[in-house]
């Protein structure tokens, strides 16, 4: 376990990625907190409208006066919450979908995986789109649009982890001791399988924050007046080019988290499977 | 005696690694007489492909020859620039062939641009326009059937022998002065590799060629070899005409692999304890933990390749004692 | 090999029957009562009744979605909700330009990513090597929406070297229509300015798109070389007298390269899905930015339409992604 942190303090980038969302968590706990204008970040002010970067507003104000540098702090507990909702609501279908494919076989195995193969049969963002449309738009319908759509990532992972393990020795022997098949595969396969799975969901984070910008950056995600980086991005659109930093900020912010969780992500791979090292 | 084709003599390369540095040959010393087939014989780990590496100039980067000199030709290889050793010497004046065919041929090219390559690079220039016309000469000559087809075709369309064959052309293609094989029969079956032993016989003959044949087999050196050097450790500890050694090993470590060859061996034996690791060499002799005669000066005093005869050298000052019968 | 592309098309069926079968229940049995959301909230109860005969929502479901694959399999995607106009030919209408797109940020990314990442695999743990893998990571992170406007907020609004919306000048006027790629039918027309135009405006978005299938590419060619130049045959090559930089840029790469593609299908999925906002930004008139009108207008015949359309040109792609794989791989090809 010791050498298991050492050798992933010194792979740098990785370090670097944990960095930004240990930062990231923090600044989404403690937003409120954080926050150096609350009140600004909600309420309009039309006399302080459009004012650039200053050492009282980093970040400048938008179309309402309101600042952005808090926008973009909040922003961060919404993105975080969206984050860890939807990847761990998918977590919860996807993981024993993918035991259950990967152990028991037959008619199951094959309803599950061609289900897999129909929510994938089109790009994550298409069918997260469709589906929330059809729902009443919303942060909520976004949420469960991209949970509905993102389970089968991990059925995948773990179906092709189960398989591998079922056929190994010590599964063969708990079943000849005759361990029940849930005792097995939850006490026994899962934990095995638990690597590729939180590689999978560190990814999956920094992905689900991308997509989820874009839902609401296309307005079927948060609504206003959320302070939500990628309706923020669509509400400057309309004052451009002259507040520039209406929109590169919260595009920035995006930036950063999600370039943690990758590098995190490929960190935590390189840790767990060195086959698939990026870097030798 | 005229001089030989090749002569390397007291090399000695390292290679910067993980655990510290390696030194992965440590006093080697090999002749090639013009015209003679020279076996370098030792258990896997001994170095023998590193030193193909250096004679080639294709040690890998973290590698460095520390001392001695590799004659080729009067030039030495060891201290030649890299783009001389990649202009005059690999594929031109030294063809090589490869342990195992498969792996060393590129699956996604078809064999005749392969081997086209090389001559593209390092055939005679009067050659020029008459590269295929060659190729197809040379796999007639090591018997690939239907030669022109051949050449189009992929390398995982043709048995392993027929791709040994195929190098073993390719490495003749450009009139090599010096062959170096790397253990061309390991990846064989028992007959196939008969035939290409038998080859290669006749094709070193019949081309006035030289070459150098890399196993840890006795018994190819037996059917193959004019001359033989025993490599322990990354060090040359006995080196004879194959007869002679075979008749008259003197090296306790020569005389205990010739012992465990399955024709000679009484009983399933082999030798005890394994090849040293090279970051941390024993001291003395290298063998001396191993060796069934070795006395107190075996493990502070490195013994050098010594020449009792005109033709043997053995690097043992003990060498005329008996073994005990259990080793031997 | 036309054996092989009947099993592929053959095995995409049932993933596309699925997606049929998903699309049904979304618009016939999630909404509590069809009829009643198409007729609008205004409507009497002898109109929704109307309707629900019209729509034949008063059959069996089993019998509906019969009606509804033998719509889809003819080509008829329905009239949409909002214009009434048919879906599939605005579908057809909008597909090439997004086609023309996409295809455009895929070469711009392959041309570039390709030799990027080779270039940092031969310097590994070099200068360049660490940028190439900073910038891919990043690449990767960028939201696509927020780029293309950052390049238009650069190239457009304040330098103004590059149109800031559309497909073609407005004054200069579409190309005849042969192929539906402006950049091909200007020049099948002979009309230099045509082409220059189409170019101008193609050139943010295409950027924007290629950003993250550049950065994709270019790991998996670095990561590529890397694993290539361990095998064996590079020894080999290097020891019978190939010269360095062939072995690396033509006998090596060849076998990277065929790793790479196979990623090109799943990279079409991000392009299509990034399409969707980026050409809403820069009014480019593909499917994504119907798409995105679809949506605001709730018209979900054609949002369904659209999710239907992407996945049968998911499927094509991803067979010709193994077609081409073939091509490039001699073993693969036996089996074609």
């Amino acid at each position: 376990m010791k050498l298991v942190v050492l050798k992933f303090l010194r792979d740098l980038p990785a370090v670097l990625g944990l960095g930004i969302v240990l930062f990231g968590l923090f600044v989404a706990v403690f937003a409120n907190q954080l926050a150096p204008h609350p009140d600004a970040a909600f309420q309009s002010n039309l006399l302080q409208r459009f004012k650039p970067p200053s050492a009282e507003f980093w970040f400048g104000t938008d179309n309402l006066g309101r600042d952005i540098f808090s926008r973009v702090v909040l922003g961060t507990r919404s993105a975080f919450i969206i984050a860890f909702t939807v990847v761990g609501s998918a977590m919860l279908i996807g993981v024993p979908l993918g035991l259950f494919a990967g152990y028991l076989g037959g008619w199951r195995t094959e309803l599950i995986m061609r289900l897999t193969d129909v929510v994938l049969a089109v790009p994550q963002l298409i069918l997260a789109l469709a589906l929330a449309q059809l729902m009443k738009p919303g942060l909520d319908t976004a949420m469960l649009a991209l949970t509905l759509t993102y389970w089968p990532f991990f059925t995948r992972t773990v179906y092709a982890e189960t398989r591998r393990l079922k056929s190994s020795l010590f599964v063969e022997a708990l079943q000849g001791v005759g361990a029940s098949t849930t005792r097995i595969l939850f006490l026994h396969i899962l934990p095995n399988a638990a690597s590729p799975i939180i590689v999978r969901a560190t990814i999956g984070m920094g992905f689900t924050i991308l997509t989820a910008a874009v839902l609401g950056f296309l307005g079927v995600g948060a609504t206003p007046p959320d302070p939500d980086w990628g309706l923020a991005i669509a509400e400057s659109r309309k004052f451009l080019p002259e507040t520039w930093w209406f929109a590169t900020f919260p595009g920035l912010a995006i930036l950063v988290a999600v370039l943690g969780f990758n590098l995190l992500g490929d960190g935590l791979r390189d840790l767990f499977d060195p086959r698939l090292r990026r870097s030798r | 005696m005229s001089e030989p084709l090749l002569k390397v003599s007291n090399l000695a390369v390292s290679i910067r690694g993980d655990e510290g540095v390696a030194r992965v040959l440590d006093r080697v010393d090999l002749e090639i007489p013009r015209g003679r087939i020279v076996g370098v014989v030792g258990e896997s780990g001994c170095g023998k492909s590193t030193l193909i590496k250096a004679i080639l100039g294709v040690l890998p980067p973290r590698a460095e020859i520390e001392a001695g000199e590799i004659l080729f030709e009067g030039r030495d290889l060891a201290h030649a620039s890299p783009q001389v050793l990649a202009r005059e010497v690999r594929g031109s004046a030294i063809g090589f062939i490869p342990q195992d065919p498969l792996l060393a041929l590129n699956p996604v090219f078809r064999v005749g641009t392969q081997m086209l390559e090389t001559m593209r690079w390092h055939a005679p220039p009067q050659w020029k326009g008459r590269h295929r016309e060659r190729l197809v000469e040379l796999l007639g000559a090591v018997q690939v059937p239907d030669p022109e087809k051949a050449l189009d075709r992929y390398p995982h369309e043709f048995s392993g022998g027929q791709r040994q064959r195929l190098l073993i052309a390719a490495a003749l293609s450009c009139q090599p002065r010096l062959l170096i094989a790397d253990e061309p029969t390991t990846a064989l079956d028992v007959t196939t590799q008969q035939q290409v032993l038998k080859l290669l016989r006749d094709l070193v003959a019949e081309f006035g060629l030289s070459m150098l044949f890399v196993t840890h087999d006795f018994g190819v050196v037996a059917q193959l070899c004019d001359d033989v050097s025993v490599i322990y450790a990354g060090q040359t500890v006995e080196a004879a005409p194959t007869r002679r050694l075979i008749d008259e090993a003197a090296h306790p470590y020569a005389r205990m692999l010739l012992a465990c060859h399955p024709d000679r061996a009484t009983e399933l034996g082999g030798i005890p304890g394994s090849v040293p690791s090279p970051y941390v060499p024993p001291t003395g002799c290298r063998f001396h933990p191993r060796c069934p005669i070795a006395v107190a000066e075996c493990t502070s005093r490195r013994p050098d390749l010594q020449r009792p005869s005109g033709d043997h050298s053995i690097a043992c000052p003990r060498h005329h004692l008996t073994l005990p019968e259990a080793a031997a | 090999m036309l054996l092989f592309l009947i099993r592929r098309l053959l095995l995409a069926i049932p993933a596309l029957f699925g997606l049929m079968v998903l699309t049904f229940v979304l618009v016939r049995v999630v909404p509590a009562d069809p009829a009643a959301t198409l007729a609008g909230e205004t409507a009497s109860r002898q109109q929704i009744e109307e309707i629900r005969k019209k729509y034949g929502f008063d059959r069996p479901l089993y019998e509906q979605f019969g009606i509804y694959v033998g719509q889809v399999v003819s080509g008829d995607l329905g009239n949409s909700v909002f214009s009434n106009r048919p879906v599939a030919a605005d579908v057809r209408r909008t597909l090439p330009a997004t086609i023309e797109l996409i295809f455009s940020a895929l070469l711009l990314a392959t041309l570039l990513g390709i030799p990027l990442g080779t270039l940092a695999a031969v310097r590994h743990n070099g200068v360049l090597d660490h940028t190439v893998r900073i910038a891919t990571v990043g690449g990767l992170a960028v939201a696509s929406f927020w780029f293309a406007i950052m390049l238009q907020l650069l190239f457009s609004m304040e330098l103004e070297w590059l149109p800031l919306r559309g497909r073609i000048g407005v004054n200069i006027g579409a190309p005849a229509n042969v192929t539906g790629f402006f950049l091909i039918d200007s020049l099948l027309a002979g009309r230099w300015d045509q082409f220059v135009s189409s170019l101008r405006h193609i050139a943010l978005p295409a950027i924007t798109l290629a950003v993250p299938a550049l950065a994709t590419i270019a790991r998996f060619a670095r990561a590529g070389v890397l694993d290539t130049l361990q095998r064996d045959f590079v020894q080999y090559e290097t020891a019978v007298g190939y010269p360095h930089r062939r072995i690396v840029w033509i006998y090596v790469l060849r076998n990277s390269v065929i790793a790479a593609v196979t990623q090109i299908g799943l990279l079409f999925g991000a392009l299509v899905s990034s399409a969707v906002a980026v050409e809403a930004i820069f009014d480019w008139p593909g499917l994504g930015s119907y798409a995105v009108q679809a949506i605001l207008a709730s018209d979900y015949k054609a949002v369904l339409a659209v999710t239907l359309v992407v996945g049968v040109i998911y499927a094509l792609i991803n067979i010709l992604v193994d077609l081409v794989h073939g091509l490039l791989d001699p073993r693969v090809a036996e089996q074609l």
